[in-house]
């Protein structure tokens, strides 16, 4: 099967200006097209919220530092936060699940293919509209200026009385737009997964990808909703005089948190869901074993799913709720770590006994593994809130969520990168540079947020833009700062790889992984129709049927 | 790909999968269902906690009339289609354009309450917290009025270009869903400010 050749991109399609293939990339509606669009949007304003971030990381380098002003310190972490979970996370899950879910279920497009169209669209148009506040942010009278109001932006920060000019309207103008985006998403994965199946495959045959992307749209339509409500509720406020946030006015500070929180935590799970699925599918091909506990596994995401809505408070612990709200979220957060805990059993069981092949999306899998843990571990001791009080809005804090999206999601994301560029680039990027990728960013992860943990223990708060020195934390800061420069020299050796590979890779095939599931059946990159014939399967691997008739799966299932 | 290959020579039922339109709707639903619970929270939240007058009690009547005319658009809508599964289109028309005109009855109502409100009792968006949350409340559900009215609209301009046929019966169907949604809507809207919060 890897022998065959490319069928896509004949001369014709490549001999058009280049005006006119830009054009086919605007006015696409095909959802590899857009999934593709999604995922280099995404890696787009992953370099952005990276500089802000290195830009902070600088500046604490060493106490007493003046490398930006506190004002500037401000934006940065407001804008790095906001860009790097609205403008890199979403969109480049929801760019692998636009991409990978039709082929997954073997079906032609999604349910809604303008729909698609218009949803990337406005996402993007979101992440301009954020950007656009450092021209425009003072209303364009004198030079603009980015929101400083952290990426969670509490009230009574953002009144116009604490946040005048347009910086803030920005963000939350930004915001919505985007979220009609993820609505619009999720509405189509839901509508897609449910009705393009192809003929045979139940809900119990469904990849896993499928299964979990669908638990996260379900997710996103629940949690996403109400950021749009308390972002239409900020904008009342702001435009028209409305007092929702006000306390002058009777109005509440802390209805805020709840409304930002009950979307906060849930959108945690939307990000580490899609996760979650990459590293179901990578892990059973790269052990050459079925996914362990199939069933348990479906079961164990649509509980978090469930679960998840229940836990928002824990992010307020420090605000001084009842001791029985404290009891309850403390309660229910603990309780979401055990179907957690379950899915970390069944990637461990899958691997169990396996022939485990290390190629570099499998290497990505077991770093995920094993930082999604330790993520959970201090998830856990935060979930107690008196440990809360003690380390909340410190840098313990700032650790343990970055071992969650670093440690956990963007391993995946890498995994999952080199998993399907040969699928979508029809090319094999080179296995050595992607050895150097890994390592040189386990490295620099290591450095930073391992060590991210100490300070934080030792009372240093969060979004603070320097310290005062002889307080234990300036030796933690330099090692945190320097893993940057690891973690940096990794990413610019994936983006070498993915550039180089696309010009000068050899040619994957169809199928270069002897994986199982409907996308490795057709061309890589796959035709527009996807499949010359719609596919029926009859189990969970339909690969391994057509390739072991003598053995098929759906005589066990 | 050959599909011979993977298929078990047995002959399957056939392969029935639900209705995009209909499960997209109702994720909409469950989306705009999601938005409207936290402008009703806010609004149980926030009852007695203007710091200034008038309060709802002050204002507000009871809008019977419009609630009726809305509550009653659910019945004409689902007559509507009906009549057009059924192959009756100009059955269909009638019963459509009577649902535009009970849609409009109810938003003239709002209309003329807020007209009441703002010229009369000198309650704007901005006069207090419990006009921040009538005004955003019914005025986002009065949005969804509005669009469901404009898309009845198209259906209707459709309908007398005779472009409409039985085989949109379907569609038809899943604008409906929505149409009824905003009435159920309706009743949470009229019990939470007008019964509750009065």
């Amino acid at each position: 099967m890897a022998s065959e050749t490319i069928a896509i991109s004949g001369a014709d399609y490549d001999a058009r200006p280049i005006g006119e293939r830009l054009h086919d990339w605007v006015v696409t509606v095909d959802h590899k097209k857009l999934g593709i669009l999604y995922i280099l949007y995404a890696l787009f304003f992953l370099v952005i919220g990276g500089i802000e971030a290195t830009i902070m990381r600088i500046q604490l380098i060493v106490p007493h530092n003046h490398f930006v002003s506190p004002e500037v310190f401000n934006r940065m972490f407001t804008m790095h936060g906001t860009t790097m979970i609205f403008f890199v996370a979403m969109p480049i899950l929801f760019g692998f699940g636009t991409y990978l879910i039709p082929l997954m279920i073997g079906t032609r497009d999604m349910a809604f293919p303008r729909l698609n169209a218009l949803s990337f669209w406005l996402t993007a148009f979101g992440g301009l509209l954020l950007y656009y506040s450092f021209i425009g942010g003072s209303g364009l009278y004198g030079a603009g200026n980015a929101p400083d109001v952290g990426w969670f932006a509490y009230a009574p920060l953002t009144s116009r009385a604490f946040s005048p000019g347009h910086s803030t309207d920005f963000w939350t103008l930004g915001l919505l737009v985007s979220g009609f985006g993820s609505i619009g998403t999720a509405v189509n994965f839901i509508a897609t997964i449910l009705c393009m199946r192809c003929p045979g495959m139940t809900l119990g045959k469904m990849p896993l990808l499928a299964w979990m992307n669908l638990v996260m749209a379900g997710m996103v339509i629940l949690a996403v909703s109400p950021l749009t409500a308390a972002q239409i509720m900020l904008s009342t406020d702001r435009f028209l005089g409305g007092h929702f946030f006000d306390a002058q006015a009777g109005g509440s500070a802390v209805l805020w948190m709840h409304f930002f929180w009950i979307f906060g935590h849930p959108e945690v799970y939307v990000l580490i869901i899609p996760a979650f699925a990459f590293v179901s599918e990578i892990v059973p091909v790269f052990s050459r074993k079925p996914i362990f506990g199939y069933p348990v596994m479906v079961a164990a995401t649509v509980c978090i799913g469930f679960v998840s809505f229940s836990v928002w408070a824990h992010h307020m612990f420090t605000v001084g709720m009842s001791s029985y709200s404290n009891s309850f979220f403390t309660i229910t957060t603990m309780v979401v770590g055990v179907p957690t805990g379950i899915k970390i059993f069944n990637w461990i069981g899958t691997m169990w006994g396996g022939k485990i092949q290390f190629k570099a999306p499998m290497m990505f899998c077991i770093g995920f593994l094993f930082q999604f843990l330790i993520a959970g571990l201090t998830g856990i001791m935060l979930a107690a809130s008196p440990f809360d009080w003690q380390l909340g809005n410190s840098y313990f804090v700032v650790a343990h969520f970055h071992y969650v999206i670093v440690g956990g999601i963007l391993f995946a994301l890498f995994g999952a990168f080199y998993y399907w560029f040969p699928k979508m680039s029809g090319r094999m990027y080179s296995e050595t540079l992607a050895r150097w990728h890994f390592w040189l960013f386990l490295i620099g992860f290591h450095l930073t947020f391992d060590f991210m943990h100490i300070p934080g223990i030792l009372g240093m708060p969060r979004r603070i833009y320097t310290y005062e020195s002889g307080r234990g934390w300036e030796i933690w800061n330099l090692i945190v700062t320097i893993g940057v420069v690891f973690q940096i020299a990794g990413v610019a050796v994936f983006v070498f790889n993915l550039l180089r590979s696309l010009v000068k890779g050899v040619a994957a095939g169809n199928d270069p992984w002897d994986a199982w599931t409907l996308e490795w059946s057709t061309n890589s990159p796959p035709p527009e129709y996807n499949f010359a014939q719609i596919p029926v399967v009859m189990s969970r691997r339909p690969l391994w049927d057509l390739k072991h008739p003598e053995d098929p799966d759906w005589k066990y299932e | 790909m050959s599909s011979a290959a993977v298929t078990r020579p047995l002959i399957e039922p056939e392969w029935v999968l639900p209705s995009r339109g209909r499960v997209g709707m109702f994720s909409l639903i469950a989306a705009e269902s999601a938005i409207f619970t936290i402008f009703v929270v806010a609004y149980i939240f926030y009852i007695g906690a203007s710091v200034s007058g008038p309060k709802p009690k002050d204002v507000l009547e009871l809008p019977i009339f419009s609630t009726i005319c809305l509550l009653s658009s659910s019945l004409t809508i689902h007559l509507a289609v009906r009549a057009l599964r059924n192959a009756k289109v100009s059955v269909f028309g009638v019963w459509w354009f009577l649902t535009i005109v009970l849609g409009t009855i109810f938003l003239f109502g709002t209309g003329r309450e807020w007209h009441h409100l703002i010229f009369s009792d000198g309650l704007t968006i901005s006069t207090n917290l419990f006009g921040t949350t009538y005004y955003s409340l019914v005025g986002l559900h009065a949005f969804h009025v509005t669009v469901g009215v404009i898309v009845l609209t198209i259906g209707m301009i459709f309908t007398l270009l005779g472009k409409v046929k039985p085989e949109h019966s379907e569609r038809a169907e899943i604008f409906s869903l929505y149409w009824h949604f905003v009435d159920a809507v309706w009743v949470i809207v009229f019990t939470v400010v007008y019964v509750i919060g009065r």
